[in-house]
């Protein structure tokens, strides 16, 4: 498909505090393509995330979903294919068990009970998490809670995945587990994070952000490599780029 | 922290899950009893004592079908009883019309009133905790909504019972900071209590807003949804007219009276 799922043009942001979140930010994100949004802390990547499943309205600008841009009768449309996987997995993490927490959704969609189930059992399969069904989440370790966060979205089978700071909190285990994940998805994913190798490992483009404002996009080794680049905005070029051949 | 380990929140969840016949009946139908029994338990005359006993019989038989561990229930209800003790706590010193003599020993009016108080607290809110522990927060409000109770007061009951984890968590991790900064001493000075309790408001506001957001993101709109609907079936109509024709009887039948008139030979 070669139209964009999501675009969003000049978007402009302020918090009611008067405080300027976001500034003229456009991009689009492309089907079945992994996107890196990276930026040093305060550059704008949450606020920008919760703009795009219609979380946060914009106060400049439009965010388009298929084309149309989002409006207050299409929220629910677009909060079923846009799923978000938050900062701290506590927030995602409500109900009092594991299955309850991931039956939320599609219960939500007003799917049949045995859908429902089936739904949940593939969702925390596909995590590797299905042995804690039963479980209450506040009892589960961080590793295993982002996994439960991530099937929780998985389990409404959206078209397009936001991921924030997934890697965040992870034991390197936890971690290359998450980036195996995140890889094999063929859904769209927008992922903003600080762990610049698991952008070079999961996505193809990056989009930097700082002060609120996009300051480069590209193809991520273009962008990663330009070492000049990624220390003016509190970045540093990853290893895994330099240690690689330049043959290779 | 000792409180909220005291409460052990999180264990009514649990208990919640259980899955024995009492956790198996329909939600509506439980609080419904539930609700026949409280109104019993107010029906009552302002010195009745012996009346109300039978209707121990009550929670002892849920706690004890539903794998309910009866200290689990105590401890919230002794919590709680500090509340009814003011409301009757001026009654022995308002009300000295002598009411009973036992020997030499006049019990007025007040103190009969007090006991009763304390009783009808323990066996009501006894009621609604085993309620809670034996259908689930979830489950008691979807059913509510399910009785004709408008979604708006069902959520925010589930809200309210859902952040009291949130605030207390959060409230946890503030009072650590505070002690790991505060040179051992132990007490805290008025300022500092009032700038924490502050921060906690405004923290708590923040962090419920982000559980709504993700709420919202999975396509929450004001409904609660549970799995299984469940239907009444002969359990659930058993368990409603055994309990009701119970409350009746013992309403205007009290058999510790009695039991006493046909051990002395006397009747009242």
């Amino acid at each position: 498909m070669s139209t964009p799922v999501l675009e969003i043009k000049n978007l402009g942001f302020c918090y009611p505090d008067g405080t300027e979140a976001l500034h003229n930010i456009s991009c689009r994100f492309e089907y079945g393509e992994a996107v890196g949004l990276i930026g040093g802390n305060g550059a704008g990547k949450s606020t920008l995330l919760q703009h795009l499943n219609g979380c946060l309205t914009p106060s400049e600008g439009t965010v388009l979903f298929g084309g149309i841009p989002i409006s207050r009768e299409m929220l629910a449309e677009v909060r079923r294919a846009v799923g978000v996987v938050f900062q701290d997995p506590d927030d995602q993490l409500f109900m009092s068990t594991v299955f309850d927490d991931v039956a939320f959704g599609p219960l939500n969609l007003g799917l049949p009970s045995d859908e429902v189930t089936a739904r949940v059992h593939c969702a925390l399969e596909r995590v590797g998490m299905r042995h804690l069904c039963d479980r209450p989440p506040y009892k589960l370790s961080g590793g295993e809670k982002r996994a439960v966060s991530i099937a929780t979205i998985l389990a409404v089978s959206p078209d397009i995945i936001v991921l924030d700071e997934p890697s965040s909190n992870l034991d390197p285990r936890g971690r290359r587990r998450l980036i195996d994940l995140l890889r094999g998805f063929g859904q769209t994913r927008i992922i903003a994070t600080h762990d610049l190798e698991l952008v070079v490992e999961v996505c193809q483009r990056a989009i930097v952000l700082d002060g609120g404002r996009i300051v480069a996009e590209g193809p991520v080794v273009e962008i990663l490599n330009n070492e000049e680049l990624m220390l003016a905005h509190g970045l540093e070029r990853p290893h895994i780029l330099r240690h690689q051949h330049p043959h290779h | 922290m000792k409180a909220a380990r005291y409460i052990e929140v999180g264990q009514m969840d649990e208990l919640g899950r259980l899955d024995t016949p009492l956790h198996r009946l329909d939600a509506r139908v439980k609080m419904a009893v539930v609700a026949l029994f409280v109104v019993t338990v107010m029906s009552f005359p302002r010195y009745e004592i012996s009346g109300l006993m039978p209707l121990f019989l009550f929670p002892f038989v849920l706690m004890s079908s539903g794998n309910i561990p009866s200290g689990a229930i105590l401890k919230k209800v002794a919590l709680a009883l500090p509340f009814a003790l003011f409301v009757g706590l001026f009654n022995p010193l308002l009300d000295h019309s002598p009411v009973l003599t036992l020997g030499s020993w006049t019990v007025s009016g007040g103190w009969l009133s007090l006991t009763s108080i304390l009783l009808r607290f323990t066996l009501t809110v006894s009621a609604a905790l085993i309620l809670l522990a034996c259908t689930g927060i979830y489950r008691l409000c979807a059913g509510l909504e399910q009785i004709g109770v408008p979604a708006l007061f069902a959520t925010q009951l589930l809200f309210l019972y859902r952040y009291l984890f949130v605030i207390g968590d959060e409230a946890l991790r503030m009072i650590r900071s505070v002690r790991m900064r505060s040179a051992g001493s132990k007490k805290l000075s008025l300022r500092t209590y009032s700038t924490l309790t502050g921060h906690l408001l405004l923290r708590s506001i923040d962090r419920a807003q982000r559980i709504y957001r993700s709420m919202v993101s999975r396509g929450f709109a004001g409904q609660i949804r549970v799995l299984y609907r469940t239907r009444p079936g002969w359990r659930d109509a058993v368990f409603l007219i055994g309990w009701s024709a119970f409350f009746i009887l013992v309403r205007f039948w009290n058999p510790a009276a009695a039991l006493g008139g046909w051990l002395t030979g006397e009747h009242p």
